[in-house]
């Protein structure tokens, strides 16, 4: 059993933290075989990260148009949230380090991206109260995921219901 | 988007967080009248966050500023607030430090060169397009990154957001058997390095040169990286406890990223550049030898041939970090005491992107009354400006989809440290007549 939980994010943008709370609630427990790493999302380290892992969790923050803050997509590879190339920066992407893993062959068994929608990416600490509140769920679900005999069965889009 | 005489080109695609960087061209008659760069600067809220912490905390703090170079700030402010205090720090820690930020150079100029710039010479829209047809060089690119990348895994105790740098040096020294094992991957990645050098100069490059002025540090004897004298090509030098005077910052209306000018003389550059200008001597053998061969002899001032200059680089940190390994004696203290005192200190080094400012002033008891920090991409920002401006005004008969391209290309010459804050790019064209 190799499995990685990856938690994106900045925590000084205040929800963009959200990924690194989770994998910190998830440091305090009992999960043998598991590699917990916060990681700034950019292509390269992604790709290290989940090199020669079977179960690969991310979890990350995503902006949408309406958002419900606190609410969680889980994606899992058979439906990846492919972003684009970021234009002049010296990082790249989630979307990016999915592509180039398929291309180079380093995908895990199962790759699940867990997102959560934010509304507050200003700079500051703390997340806010309905982003907290996913963190803990979130945080919760991961754990039963890593503790499941075969989460390789898991698959599908979900998407809380609001 | 197209309406009347303005034309918009969105460059980036969907962002992870929604980000506040924009390039702005306006055209006017055929003529170019303004380009505008505009960045969101994360350095100014950690300013602020900073007032009234602990003169401790500064490096672990202004790491999360970003997360391509988080050496460059924990060392800057290190220097900085031992600067303040009064506190030198030499020897096998300084040495260490040394190599911390090597291995952050490898990983930064490997990042740059192969997955963001590379494709851009190649006709490729990304790294991933990149990959399908040449799956050996993207993977000779992440190898690289990898042996920089555990350069920062045994010194900083992980890669993102090192956690064993402190004021004073390191939580811990690793003893000479953890730095034997970053060796073999150090001396396959200095083969890597090499052909990554051949393997860009061999790119097709505009024909484009820039006239700033440019600054680095400058220690003689060795390429500066992690101290030095800010010196520039034509002659202007000034100790770091005197950046203030030297460096102005100013306002601008269209960013909240402020603009750098030298006192006295005007706009100016940092980074791979100016480096390479000021310190090219006092490259390694192998690093030298590489620049000979890639034609660079004679300097450098085509800003798209910087990734030319990234990749000699990158071999000279490669081959430092070799030497700095084999040459290392583990210290008898992981870090020299620095009690606090009042006062101001300063501190610079050389980011993967150029030079990087930090000031701080202490209080008697350690609590910070102020911090400053100029970042690379401020710096270059007036210079990025002025070369769009020309890079465009040839380049107006091109459609949307091939400025935006170039565009694309050109602004990443100087690695602006964008992705600190934002994911994300927006160039709009505003074509309107006289």
């Amino acid at each position: 059993m190799n499995h990685v939980v990856v938690g994106i994010g900045n925590e000084f943008r205040r929800d963009d933290g959200v990924g690194p709370a989770v994998v910190a609630r998830l440091r305090g427990q009992d999960l043998p075989g598991v590699r917990i790493a916060d990681c700034d999302g950019e292509t390269g380290r992604l790709l290290e990260l989940w090199r020669d892992a079977d179960v690969v969790i991310v979890v990350d923050a995503v902006r949408v148009e309406h958002p419900w803050p606190g609410r969680i997509h889980r994606r899992s590879l058979r439906h990846p949230a492919v972003a684009g190339r970021p234009a002049s920066s010296h990082g790249s992407d989630l979307g990016a380090a999915v592509e180039l893993a398929r291309t180079l062959g380093l995908l895990p068994r199962l790759l699940l991206l867990y997102a959560v929608e934010v509304a507050d990416t200003s700079f500051g600490l703390g997340l806010s109260a309905p982003v907290a509140a996913a963190a803990d769920r979130l945080a919760a679900e991961v754990a039963a995921v890593l503790r499941d005999r075969d989460p390789s069965r898991i698959d599908g889009t979900t998407r809380e219901n609001v | 988007m197209t309406h009347r005489g303005d034309r918009a080109l969105q460059v980036a695609g969907l962002a992870r967080v929604e980000g506040e960087g924009a390039m702005r061209v306006r055209v006017v008659d055929g003529r170019v009248s303004d380009v505008r760069l505009e960045i969101y600067e994360p350095p100014r809220f950690f300013e602020a966050f900073l007032r009234g912490r602990r003169y401790t905390e500064p490096p672990d703090i202004t790491a999360r500023i970003c997360g391509i170079c988080p050496v460059a700030y924990q060392l800057s402010a290190c220097q900085a607030i031992e600067d303040a205090c009064g506190v030198e720090v030499g020897g096998a820690v300084a040495d260490l430090r040394r190599l911390l930020y090597c291995g952050e150079w490898i990983e930064s100029h490997a990042l740059h060169v192969y997955l963001l710039h590379a494709p851009d010479f190649l006709g490729y829209p990304g790294v991933v397009e990149l990959a399908r047809d040449h799956r050996d060089i993207v993977e000779r690119g992440l190898a690289l990154k990898k042996a920089g990348n555990a350069i920062l895994e045994v010194l900083g105790g992980r890669a993102v957001h090192p956690v064993n740098i402190r004021v004073g040096g390191f939580y811990r020294a690793p003893d000479r058997a953890a730095l034997a094992t970053l060796r073999p991957a150090l001396r396959r990645a200095l083969d890597d390095a090499l052909a990554t050098v051949s393997w860009v100069a061999g790119f097709n490059f505009p024909d484009f040169t820039h006239e700033h002025e440019m600054l680095a540090l400058v220690e003689p004897g060795r390429y500066a990286i992690e101290r030095g004298t800010p010196r520039t090509d034509r002659g202007l030098t000034f100790p770091v406890r005197e950046f203030e005077t030297h460096v102005r910052e100013e306002q601008v209306p269209h960013s909240t990223a402020l603009h750098a000018h030298l006192a006295g003389c005007g706009r100016y550059l940092t980074g791979p550049l100016a480096r390479f200008a000021l310190s090219r001597q006092w490259l390694s053998t192998a690093a030298a030898q590489a620049a000979t061969a890639a034609g660079l002899d004679g300097g450098c001032r085509n800003p798209f041939r910087s990734i030319v200059v990234r990749a000699v680089e990158l071999t000279y940190a490669v081959e430092e970090a070799l030497r700095l390994i084999d040459g290392y004696e583990p210290p008898a203290r992981s870090y020299v005491e620095v009690p606090a005192r009042e006062g101001r200190g300063y501190g610079a080094t050389e980011a993967p992107r150029g030079t990087l400012f930090h000031r701080y002033e202490l209080a008697a008891d350690g609590i910070l009354r102020s911090a400053r920090i100029v970042p690379p991409t401020s710096q270059n920002q007036a210079c990025v400006e002025d070369d769009l401006r020309r890079f465009v005004q040839d380049r107006l008969d091109l459609d949307d989809r091939r400025l935006t391209h170039d565009c694309e290309q050109a602004i990443r010459n100087y690695d602006p440290c964008i992705s600190c804050a934002t994911h994300f790019l927006d160039l709009t064209v505003e074509r309107e007549p006289a």
